[in-house]
């Protein structure tokens, strides 16, 4: 199967600052080279070259429409990334949710009050 | 043990290159979060996320004082993390250095967490942006999120399985 990309991959290749902003531009639909050279404000070369590095990682599709070729964003596996910060947000709400009882014991530590919890 | 109702889920954001801002809300009053944050013996109840013991809480809470904190986690791995504290506002905002002693960092690619409260109706919204010094580095803090996320999941499988005993 030629699903090659591996969650560094991507994650390194959206790393680089001009890959993202193309991956920003192509989040508005597909877009041809020459358009994403006036969206990102980078030379041909430069954009082709970028283009290659999200193409092999799989987050970039690209079709044949004519003369041109038109690249558009494959969303799917940008969800690696996705879940990094999910997993990272689970350790911080694990957190969290301990510090609520910590704060609920300092509460009661100094002063008397009703603590109704409607929800 | 207190039961307690969440206050809600903690917020995490990619705030451009660099920058990771995590943001949650407390149902208590900021001089109470800001103790909770700050004071080791409280840190040492809270910061372990349920994945271990923390093993060792210190704070020197002034400018210039050094922090640090080490965990052993429930499967044997011992992960720490220390750094200095840079500005410092009692009650509403710390700025701190952050380094996770890993190999392959080094003490300049520690973070930078500027930890704010802010507090309306007796609420507490905290606010920590932290401040990556690359994108590799980020990259490497949100990978060790990986790590105790897959902890965490199979936690859950245990329990699951557990129940259908």
């Amino acid at each position: 199967m030629a699903r090659a990309p591996t969650t560094s991959d991507a994650f390194n290749a959206v790393a680089e600052p001009r890959r993202r902003a193309i991956l920003d531009a192509l989040a508005g639909g597909e877009r041809s080279v020459n358009q994403l050279v006036t969206a990102v404000g980078l030379a041909q070369p430069q954009v082709s070259k970028h283009l290659r590095v999200l193409h092999d990682v799989g987050l970039v599709d690209v079709r044949d429409a004519g003369r041109q070729r038109l690249y558009r964003l494959n969303g799917p596996e940008l969800k690696p990334i996705f879940d990094w910060v999910r997993a990272y947000e689970r350790t911080w709400s694990e957190r969290f949710d301990l510090l609520d009882e910590v704060l609920e014991d300092l509460k009661h530590g100094e002063e008397h009050r009703d603590d109704d919890r409607d929800e | 043990m207190t039961t307690v109702t969440s206050s809600g889920r903690a917020r995490v954001s990619l705030v451009g290159e660099t920058d990771i801002r995590i943001e949650r809300d407390f149902d208590a009053r900021k001089d109470l979060v800001y103790r909770a944050v700050t004071d080791p013996e409280l840190i040492r109840r809270w910061w372990n996320a349920k994945r271990g013991e923390v093993t060792v809480c210190e704070v020197d809470l002034r400018v210039g004082g050094r922090w640090r904190y080490v965990m052993v986690t429930t499967d044997g791995m011992e992960v720490g993390f220390h750094g200095t504290i840079l500005e410092l506002i009692p009650g509403e905002k710390v700025v701190q250095t952050e380094l996770y002693e890993m190999p392959g960092l080094a003490e300049e690619d520690a973070t930078v967490n500027t930890m704010e409260l802010l507090e309306r109706d007796g609420r507490t919204t905290m606010t920590v942006l932290q401040h990556c010094r690359t994108a590799e580095i980020r990259e490497a803090i949100l990978q060790s999120g990986m790590e105790a996320g897959m902890q965490d999941a199979y936690d859950l499988l245990e329990e699951v399985a557990r129940s259908l005993d």
